[in-house]
């Protein structure tokens, strides 16, 4: 794991000075604080910081190929290196190093571009083919691996985080679309980022940049597809139980390859249960778990997680985040999420990233991705319901069913079935729509940009969010299983932006800590996509119904049977009832306010005065407070005053310098 | 001030954080447009109680008596009645 940066002169005659590589590495040291590396000619700059797990004593990068004329850089790992390397050393390639991003090198010289196509990992690389004059960016399939650009003066640059590229003097500007994004699907959606002239290569793509030429130009490897549900191929439970254990086992083992010792995220519910448990039967010692306690009981799993510790006999640790830590971590995990937050959810995985440092541990293990792929949200059964009530919308009774869905929200306990209808009938008949499921979400998200002030909701007069998700969605979503276009929404618009950024590799990279997700092997996605809708979720209480049949004998048994608890993080008890904290103070008051000019003053005061002291506090207002807060502060930091945090936020390289320094 | 007016108030402050571009006259629907959510439902029981000093049995927390500022204030009006009776 590592953080990766660069640069390359396209419409720019050769030589042309590059932005100052050590510089823009300086704003990664998080991602890899043991070693750099450099490669510059007069054409391209690449630059590595390295946190070393595998091939850790001849690792350094950038990597070349034997003649020097390829030069790679990798964020992230190809975890079947080992099967590669034997066969391209069948083909009388010489590894320098034992490092899985040689492996890239001597592939790519074989077969191209279409060398991706072999990796199974987590990797965000730049691979500069100085034959060809082309550098390739690359990302993985899910999207687990971080990867910015922008073009800039007739030069590309590039980096594994957006603070990187600030450093070349680029401009700084909030996306006004992509903040319209944020307030609706928690995050911008795919490809955007919160500033305008900054992309992110897209999950399964490849981005070309060739010298001479102002023009980029990208290639889909891999597309997350499902089949028509003509197409769909039924078998038995069995069969499907036998072949998820092999491929999830064999997931889990390459993921399990490490110079280094690998430990595992533990939160009580059944994916990291399953994990573990596959996990330690492969270990020779015991595995290390680490998991997050609450303080605010509503939300606390402890019980659950020493209980499998327990049963599996880890070594376990757990972080206890109470509301004071809460508020105190915030400003730090939004200098590493670059993005705003409708929720708190990324700060204690921050938080138990560094008790993953302190305990000398570099990487990790968790069961994100089982919800999407195996059918575990509410969001499922809540689209599964509403369909089901669709065909009958006088029903009393069906509407009910959609309060036992949501028994950990204890506002719709408490209100009557005739309001639930009221709330969950919005849109019922338009079951044709392609975001059937996650509409409702979206408009209650969306219901935030209220707060918005009137010269930018002006702007987004024109411009509505969920039209332009719903005009990127593939030709033949409709073919498929209402429950495969749903996965498809939640893996594509939140775990890929949301998920695996602001709560997976940022907050983990924050502290050097490495995720692995057995889950997004894309055999074990290709499998479980091939699975009919019927055997992930069966009825209101058959959530994941075949991987539960799968962990039988593996994962202790009271957990298989456990309901799932959606992990959540409190708002109300960390802000309300009490001053809120000095950088909320400044950010928030009247006059920030007006020189960001993003939102609304008089709203946002009457919203500060409802978030202290209102006994009620609903989920849209919880969001729009986190998302205003979290704006001000990311506009602060990366738009308003960047020289200052940049400065203080810089550090100190370990230089190697590798290759020729020409330029 | 009338009752209407008072609920308004607190409407426009609390659930539509003073902004008043969105249509809000006494028979906007508030749950179809979404201005009220579920934990608006149960901010407007709160304020009732408090405001007018009334209880609001279980039995009357329907759609109907809370559906716009009229039903609100239509229903508000019969309770202080049935209380005042009591």
């Amino acid at each position: 794991m590592c953080g990766v940066a660069g640069a390359i002169n396209l419409t720019r005659p050769q030589g042309t000075p590059f932005p100052d590589l050590h510089a823009m590495l300086s704003m990664l040291t998080h991602r890899g604080p043991e070693e750099a590396g450099f490669y510059a000619d007069g054409v391209v700059g690449l630059a590595h910081a390295r946190l070393s797990i595998v091939g850790v004593n001849n690792g350094l990068q950038p990597i070349p190929n034997e003649d020097g004329t390829i030069w790679a850089i990798c964020n992230g790992e190809f975890f079947n290196y080992v099967e590669l390397r034997d066969a391209l050393r069948m083909r009388g390639h010489h590894f320098k190093t034992a490092s899985d991003t040689e492996v890239l090198v001597h592939l790519y010289e074989e077969m191209g571009w279409e060398a991706v196509r072999e990796l199974n990992g987590q990797f965000a690389f730049a691979l500069w083919d100085s034959r060809r004059g082309r550098l390739v960016l690359g990302r993985d399939r899910i999207g687990v691996r971080p990867l910015f650009y922008t073009l800039f003066n007739g030069q590309l640059f590039f980096a594994s985080e957006i603070k990187s590229l600030l450093t070349c003097g680029i401009p700084r500007r909030i996306d006004s679309h992509a903040l319209a994004q944020v307030f609706t699907i928690w995050s911008p959606k795919a490809g955007r980022t919160i500033l305008d002239a900054v992309s992110e290569v897209l999950p399964g793509h490849l981005l070309f940049a060739n010298v001479g030429s102002p023009d980029l130009t990208t290639q889909q490897y891999w597309r997350l597809t499902f089949p028509a549900v003509s197409e769909i191929e039924r078998r038995s439970t069995d069969d499907y139980v036998e072949e998820i254990r092999a491929t999830l086992a064999d997931a889990t083992r390459i993921r399990l390859r490490a110079d280094v010792p690998v430990g595992a995220y533990l939160s009580g519910g059944l994916d990291s249960t399953l994990i573990s448990s596959i996990a330690q039967s492969q270990l020779p010692h015991q595995l290390h778990t680490f998991s997050v306690a609450f303080h605010d009981q509503e939300y606390d799993e402890r019980t659950f997680q020493y209980q499998v510790a327990r049963e599996l006999g880890t070594l376990h640790h757990v972080i206890e985040c109470d509301p004071d830590s809460l508020r105190v971590a915030l400003p730090d995990v939004l200098w590493h999420t670059e993005v705003p937050l409708l929720r708190l959810t990324p700060v204690p995985m921050y938080l138990l990233s560094q008790l993953v440092h302190k305990h000398g541990l570099k990487v990790m293990l968790s069961g994100e991705g089982a919800d999407e792929f195996f059918g575990g949200y509410d969001i499922f059964k809540e689209a599964m319901v509403r369909r089901f009530w669709a065909r009958n919308p006088t029903s009393r009774v069906r509407p009910q069913l959609l309060g036992r869905i949501y028994g950990h929200i204890s506002d719709l306990q408490t209100i009557s079935p005739e309001f639930l209808q009221r709330f969950f009938g919005q849109g019922l008949s338009e079951t044709q729509l392609p975001y059937y499921s996650h509409m409702l979400r979206w408009q209650n998200t969306g219901r935030t940009t209220r707060f918005f002030s009137p010269h930018l909701a002006q702007s987004l007069a024109h411009y509505s969010v969920i039209d332009d998700i719903a005009a990127g969605l593939p030709a033949d979503l409709m073919d498929w299983e209402p429950m495969a276009r749903a996965q498809y929404l939640e893996i594509t618009t939140f775990l890929s932006t949301y998920l695996l950024g602001s709560q997976g590799d940022r907050v983990g990279m924050a502290h050097s800590v490495e995720c692995r997700h057995p889950f997004l092997d894309h055999r074990v996605v290709s499998l479980s996509n091939s699975i009919p809708a019927a055997m992930k979720l069966r009825g209101l209480n058959g959530e994941k119904y075949v991987l539960r049949h799968a962990a039988q004998g593996i994962a202790p048994t009271n957990i298989i049977a456990r309901q799932k608890q959606p992990y959540r993080a409190p708002i109300r008890s960390v802000f309300s009832g009490r001053p809120l904290p000095e950088y909320a103070q400044d950010l928030l008051s009247e006059q920030r306010l007006h020189a960001t000019g993003i939102f609304s003053p008089e709203a946002v005061k009457l919203l500060l005065a409802k978030v202290q002291n209102s006994p009620a506090l609903s989920e849209v207002d919880q969001m729009a407070f986190v998302g205003v807060l979290s704006t001000q502060m990311i506009s602060d930091y990366f738009v308003e005053n960047w020289d200052v945090h940049a400065a203080s936020r810089r550090r100190e390289l370990h230089m190697t310098d590798v290759g020729a320094q020409v330029a | 001030m009338e009752i209407k007016d008072r609920i308004r108030e607190f409407i426009v402050a609390n659930c539509l954080f003073g902004d008043t571009s969105t249509e809000l006259n006494d028979d906007t629907a508030l749950l179809d447009t979404g201005i009220i959510d579920s934990t608006g439902v149960i901010e407007l029981v709160l304020f009732i109680s408090e405001e007018f000093g009334l209880e609001i049995p279980a039995e009357d927390m329907l759609p109907n008596n809370f559906n716009s500022i009229n039903r609100l204030s239509d229903y508000v009006q019969q309770r202080i009645l049935v209380t005042a009776q009591e």
